[in-house]
């Protein structure tokens, strides 16, 4: 009985690579530690996962960064405020003495390790601050969004597809429902009703400025994308010999489950994994860029686009650092998705 | 001779309310030299949807449709403190209005034509008046309800007849109104675009985006909402009275919609356009006030920012806790969030600076008195904690824009260091205006602004604050607090029927109300705005009236 065939596929392909005189090792039968050499060996995977990493850690040390280098509350109006630049003390938000003297412009990027490295925004409030603190709101809901994804696709995927007849027609036409809804038509939908009004029916609860909305709306909307290429890997596995195999031995539905059908998606929701990462960051972005995300006075890259586009001209990076922060999650999160999928389903066409 | 005399009055009372505003205006005649032909383009960030003079309410429509249609009476097209006399329109003189105040007597201009050719009659007045109701129009109610008749045409719109209220004599060009009690600001009333004269046979719907004939110095040749409005001269058109009415100089007047606002800003510097309706982003007014300097114009508004309280529900229905925010607030702070002190003046009461009844009051600082002068927010903390109410949830709703979010955070701000649990909320700015009236919403606090209908001090404090002005379940409750104090509704009765007989002392009537309502801090006004115009530089004769804003009719291209 094949219990898990991409592994063992994985594994075999492995053994082909080896040297015949040479007996392969012990770790390279094991599938997912040949999968673990081929992602070491991807060096673009190995880079975008370190670079990941370093920007998870910053954003986790957002309250250290706020207190012993930035030495402002980053939630905090601070129009009235004044820093220490250069030794030169200087308002946080100066107003214009040219001409009509029309405006108020905050302080620009001082470029040095201190307060304002990135300058202000219109409420003066320092900005490398709030884009680490950001950064740890989008990375927050992108990362639980992902997990509430990928178990709620996974279920429905791995029910639909073996239990087959009216289960996986009901279970379809679920999906087909909330596919026919344009994605983000549907997350700004749902935010615009549940973040005005909060959430609670029965014992759930969630006030609307909760993080856990946004959460909740992004996980959701994308267990369709998910559910259906799942379903068809379960459906597909289903046909296979060694589910024949077991079937015909008697072996207990939730055994055959257990053992021959969920090892075999669990490779392909691994790959998932970086892909909804990144889409989740967007999508979560670009809710909170609509001001139906992450709710003042929490921030979130996105909320801080919002912040900066009011300063584009005069203040550009209020806008640009955040959006490159998302630029440079997304762009490694789906470098690095390639090389996990290269490494654990090198024959899926999934992008 | 004693309807003379009356009719003096009224006009007396809107020019001595408004003398400060002159001094601080300036009070220049319009240019009386220019040059004919060429074609202005304006830019808005989009069209404010409806074309009918009767229905639309938008200050973005209510500045064009100056130029396109007259009423009887109308707003003199003059700076400064001028440009809030009422002076005749389509009617010959200013009217006669009976002792009693209840009865106006016009007489309609001969020889005036529509764009469409055919003469403006006294049945297309009475046509007029009727239309108002039949269509329903946002101030039906509010503003003309007092004519005879008008009760039956709000109860049955399509059979308006206003029987006994309108009625006009074909021969002699006459045209009474009658009213069941006087109103001192029914000329005024009158002056707005909502009682336009159409032709008796506009119809009787919206119009949306099919143009009315008007009799003003330009027609409306084409509309698309999404993309451009067109005005051309109207070929009907013989200057009648340069107060009300005057001749323009430019051939067309492009109105383009679709641009942002950093866009149109671009277009302009480019001479790629020539003005534009939105206000400028908050980033491009330092680039504006120095760079550009020349083609920049700033004018004072009759208008205010402020935060409502709902006074219905917690903790907002506690006087201690309005006034506390009151305390807190520190305006300055604001007036930087709207461009610095040079656009905008803090205000703690609900009167704007150089309006009838104004008189410098603020009990919301440090050194109560005439001035704002620093937030109290010892005094603010005091009274919260007085009133027990720490740890309260609190949700401000402003709506999506720049500045509005910005005033949003900051005041969520305020109340955390009060102590509340508050949120702040953007919504689209396509619906927040309704949004915050409707009690449904539950809606605690919000941020709005006010502007000027017309000049009195009425339109302030009766429309906002009155008991009438607040319905509850209503996206049209324009009392958005919710106050309802008996004795000071009662001054505001008192105010407005002595507006005709006794102006001098309903004048200072309302100067109390606006103390006593400002005592009670239903809202809390924060800063009175000004008006920025950023013009190409081929433009030239600006001229800004107070109620119009800019008069493009009386400006020319080079």
């Amino acid at each position: 009985m094949r219990a898990f065939e991409v592994d063992e596929r994985l594994g075999a392909e492995a053994g082909a690579k080896a040297p015949a005189s040479v007996p392969p090792r012990e770790a390279s039968q094991n599938p997912w530690a040949v999968a673990a050499r081929k992602l070491r060996r991807d060096g673009a995977a190995m880079v975008s996962l370190i670079v990941f990493l370093v920007v998870v850690a910053l954003c986790l040390s957002a309250p250290l960064y706020a207190t012993y280098v930035s030495g402002t509350d980053p939630f905090a109006t601070n129009l009235n405020g004044e820093a220490v630049i250069n030794g030169q003390t200087t308002p946080v938000l100066e107003a214009s003495t040219e001409g009509l003297g029309l405006g108020m412009t905050p302080i620009g990027p001082t470029w040095r390790i201190g307060p304002y490295v990135l300058g202000a925004d219109n409420q003066g409030r320092d900005v490398a601050a709030r884009l680490l603190y950001g950064g740890r709101n989008s990375l927050l809901i992108a990362g639980v969004a992902t997990i509430i994804t990928l178990a709620g696709a996974t279920l429905l995927g791995v029910v639909a597809g073996s239990f087959g007849g009216l289960v996986d027609a009901a279970l379809s036409r679920l999906l087909d429902i909330l596919w026919a809804f344009p994605i983000y038509l549907l997350a700004i939908s749902l935010s615009i009703v549940l973040i005005s009004k909060g959430f609670d029916i029965g014992p759930i609860s969630i006030t609307s400025g909760s993080l856990a909305l946004p959460i909740v709306i992004i996980g959701i909307v994308y267990v369709p994308y998910v559910a259906r290429p799942i379903r068809g890997h379960v459906l597909s596995l289903m046909a296979q010999e060694f589910v024949t195999a077991a079937i015909g031995l008697g072996v207990p539905s939730w055994r055959i489950l257990w053992v021959d059908i969920l090892p075999n998606v669990a490779t392909r929701v691994i790959v998932f994994i970086p892909l909804m990462l990144a889409l989740n960051m967007m999508t979560e972005s670009a809710l909170s860029f609509l001001s139906i995300g992450v709710q003042s006075p929490d921030a979130s890259w996105g909320t801080i686009i919002q912040d900066g586009q009011g300063l584009l001209y005069s203040r550009p990076w209020v806008a640009l650092a955040p959006g490159m922060a998302i630029a440079l999650c997304v762009l490694a999160l789906n470098i690095l998705g390639d090389g996990v999928r290269d490494a654990l389903d090198p024959k899926s066409k999934l992008r | 001779m004693r309807c003379l005399k009356t009719a003096l009055r009224s006009t007396l009372l809107a020019v001595t309310g408004l003398a400060v505003v002159g001094a601080m205006c300036g009070g220049t005649a319009l240019a009386d030299e220019g040059k004919r032909g060429g074609t202005l383009r304006i830019l808005a960030r989009a069209g404010a949807g409806t074309l009918d003079p009767h229905i639309n309410y938008t200050a973005q429509y209510f500045q064009t449709e100056a130029f396109v249609y007259d009423g009887l009476v109308t707003f003199k097209k003059a700076n400064g403190a001028e440009g809030n006399i009422v002076v005749a329109d389509l009617a010959e003189a200013m009217p006669t209005i009976s002792p009693d105040g209840k009865t106006y007597t016009f007489k309609l201009r001969k020889g005036i034509k529509f764009s469409t050719g055919k003469e403006v009659t006294v049945d297309d007045v009475v046509a007029s008046f009727r239309r108002i109701f039949k269509v329903q129009g946002p101030t039906a109610s509010s503003f003309y309800n007092g004519i005879v008749g008008a009760d039956k045409c709000l109860a049955e719109a399509a059979s308006c007849t206003l029987d006994g209220g309108v009625s006009v004599d074909a021969a002699t060009n006459a045209i009474t109104i009658k009213l069941t009690d006087p109103d001192s600001e029914f000329l005024q009333k009158l002056s707005l675009p909502h009682a336009s004269i159409l032709p008796a046979d506009a119809p009787a719907k919206d119009a949306g985006n099919d143009p009315i004939p008007g009799t003003g110095p330009y027609t409306i040749e084409s509309y698309d909402p999404n993309t451009r409005l067109r005005f051309v001269r109207n070929p009907n058109f013989k200057e009648w009275s340069k107060d009300a009415q005057p001749d323009g100089y430019v051939d067309a007047i492009n109105y383009d919609f679709g641009l942002t606002e950093e866009a149109e800003i671009t277009a302009i510097q480019n001479g790629q356009a020539d003005w534009m309706f939105d206000p400028p982003p908050p980033d491009r007014l330092p680039e504006l006030g120095s760079k550009y300097a020349k083609q920049v114009h700033l004018s004072l508004l009759a208008a205010m920012w402020y935060a409502p309280f709902n006074t219905n529900l917690a903790p907002f229905n506690d006087e201690r806790v309005r006034k506390a925010v009151n305390y807190a607030i520190d305006r300055s702070a604001l007036v930087k969030l709207f461009g610095g002190a040079n656009l905008g003046a803090p205000s703690c009461q609900i009167l704007p600076p150089g309006f009838p009844s104004y008189e410098p009051y603020c009990p919301y600082t440090v050194d109560p008195g005439a001035k704002w002068s620093k937030p109290d927010v010892e005094k603010a903390k005091a009274l919260v904690k007085e009133s027990g109410t720490v740890g309260q949830k609190v949700t401000i709703i402003v709506e999506d824009t720049t500045v509005a979010r910005s005033i949003g955070v900051y005041l969520q701000g305020v109340l955390q260091q009060l102590g509340y649990d508050a949120t702040v909320k953007p919504i689209s700015q396509n619906i927040q205006f309704a949004y915050i009236q409707n009690t449904n919403n539950k809606v605690q606090m919000s941020v709005s602004q006010w502007y000027q209908d017309y000049p009195a001090a009425s339109d302030f404090l009766n429309i906002l604050f009155s008991c009438g002005s607040f319905h509850e379940g209503s996206d049209s409750s324009i009392n958005i607090t919710g106050f309802c104090n008996k004795d000071i509704d009662a001054k505001m009765k008192e105010a407005l029927s002595l507006g005709t007989a006794d102006p001098a002392k309903a004048a200072s009537i309302w100067t109390a109300v606006d103390k006593l309502v400002t005592d009670s801090a239903p809202a809390a006004v924060m800063f009175t705005p000004k008006q920025v115009d950023f013009l190409s530089t081929r433009v030239k004769g600006f001229n800004f009236n107070l109620q119009i804003k800019w008069v493009m009719s009386e400006s020319w291209v080079e």
